[in-house]
């Protein structure tokens, strides 16, 4: 008799049909266009674009996959990877929604939670886009104002801050060595800035279970 | 057909594949709150969560816009509409499009009438580079869940310990970013505090919050914690660039 799929084996199941047929979608846009167009790449331009970009792009890739999955749980994963604006949108909401649930990431409750958060948070980034693309004439004087860029350009430090003080307050013993190194590093070294820090998040994710796996075999913890 | 970054049948193509990934995610939330349902979840505490992650995903949701008129000048709408709603984000459309202009010996933010191959080129290299996540997910997704669980078999204290470490991993590295631009004061330039203003703020609303939550009990406040300190401390952002700009 054919074993029954648990809900998470049956999240894998849809999740790896979703993705493969989204990953599809995409590689088909410049391929459809292409063939209305009746045109083709540069290929000199396709291969130099690539080579400029893939490499760092496929790396960090590999790296935020082994470091958000186990974060986001599964739902929440092939979720987020499909819609992008991971560490500054998903993961914050499926943070604070775990929190506010009270329940633990790597639960049940926690995956059902973390999962109906980023589908929320998905479903109303994509309206509110679909809104500015059908607005953007009227939008773009009002958004583009300069009242607002400074508002704007500080979102990622409003939203840490906030998250921030909620996981360090409770995660004292485990945040001092991470805090000091990442502020020492960001402080000394001038190429780590916006464009770099997602790549310093895998970092600061090994550190921190390197040092709070020592702190816990030290009865630290 | 003649082409123009905006044409029509861009809109469409563009439009199917959004439509696609929001069908996902109506999917995925439809399966999960049925699942919390049969777990015994109280219906009133998943709306909360529902709603607290709506309310909290606007503002960055309305800079995601503003990326998209970024890239528009450039690219027309229909593309960076679907980059930013699949996948993507700024910095990363960004250089891919930069580096796959200037490998055709155009420049950033200087484009006007693109030609198909161009465009054609351009998308390419902005799909192809950023797909990994996408299919590694669902090939090696499960295996590091599974581990996860393993762990907190093992040692449920340590599994805890793990997680809790992974998060705060994550947001070192984004208090760190905050202060990265500090030295700059040594200079004279004041500017580099402007994103740690705004961070002690935003930390500061959320935590008069949570005294008022422990003083009052009332459980709203907890809801719209998150959002009220992101909205606060970007709108004290404002006055704080004006003050030290």
């Amino acid at each position: 008799m054919k074993k029954e799929m648990t809900y998470i084996d049956q999240v894998h199941s849809f999740g790896r049909k979703w993705n493969i047929f989204v990953m599809i979608m995409l590689i088909a846009y410049p391929m459809v266009t292409a063939l209305i167009f009746r045109t083709g790449p540069d290929w000199h331009g396709f291969t130099m674009g690539l080579i400029a970009t893939a490499p760092m792009y496929w790396a960090v890739a590999v790296v935020e996959t082994i470091t958000y999955v186990p974060m986001l749980g599964a739902g929440g994963s092939y979720l987020s990877f499909v819609t992008g604006n991971i560490s500054n949108l998903k993961l914050p909401v499926a943070l604070n929604a775990l929190e506010q649930a009270d329940v633990k990431a790597s639960s049940e409750e926690g995956e059902v939670i973390s999962t109906i958060s980023i589908a929320v948070s998905s479903i109303v980034t994509t309206i509110i886009i679909i809104i500015g693309v059908l607005l953007i004439r009227p939008l773009t004087p009002v958004l583009n104002a300069p009242v607002l860029a400074p508002a704007f350009a500080q979102m990622v430090p409003a939203l840490f801050g906030a998250l921030g003080v909620v996981f360090i307050a409770k995660n004292v013993k485990i945040a001092v060595a991470p805090l000091i190194l990442m502020l020492i590093l960001f402080i000394a070294v001038p190429a780590l800035n916006a464009g770099t820090v997602g790549i310093m998040v895998p970092e600061g994710v090994l550190f921190t279970l390197g040092v709070s796996r020592l702190m816990y075999k030290k009865g630290m913890l | 057909m003649e082409f123009g970054i905006n044409s029509p049948v861009l809109f469409v193509l563009a439009g199917i594949i959004v439509a696609v990934v929001l069908a996902q995610s109506v999917f995925f939330l439809v399966k999960a709150w049925k699942r919390a349902k049969q777990l015994g979840m109280d219906s009133a505490k998943l709306k909360r969560i529902a709603r607290t992650a709506a309310i909290f995903t606007i503002a960055p949701a309305i800079a995601i816009v503003i990326s998209v008129i970024t890239l528009s000048k450039d690219l027309g709408l229909p593309l960076p509409w679907l980059r930013l709603s699949v996948v993507g984000n700024l910095s990363y459309e960004t250089i891919a499009a930069t580096n796959a202009e200037n490998a055709m010996g155009l420049s950033f933010g200087q484009v006007t009438g693109l030609t198909a191959t161009q465009y054609v080129t351009i998308a390419s290299v902005m799909t192809i580079s950023i797909l990994v996540g996408i299919w590694l997910v669902p090939l090696i997704g499960k295996k590091l869940l599974t581990g996860v669980i393993n762990l907190e078999k093992r040692d449920k204290k340590w599994a805890d310990i793990f997680q809790n470490s992974m998060f705060i991993g994550m947001i070192s590295a984004f208090v760190g970013f905050v202060f990265c631009d500090v030295a700059d004061v040594f200079k004279g330039d004041f500017t580099g505090l402007i994103p740690v203003c705004v961070f002690v703020v935003s930390a500061l609303v959320m935590a008069v919050c949570g005294l008022l939550l422990k003083k009052t009990g009332k459980r709203w406040i907890m809801d719209y914690a998150l959002p009220i300190s992101l909205i606060l401390g970007m709108a004290a952002a404002i006055p704080i660039t004006a003050w030290l700009s």
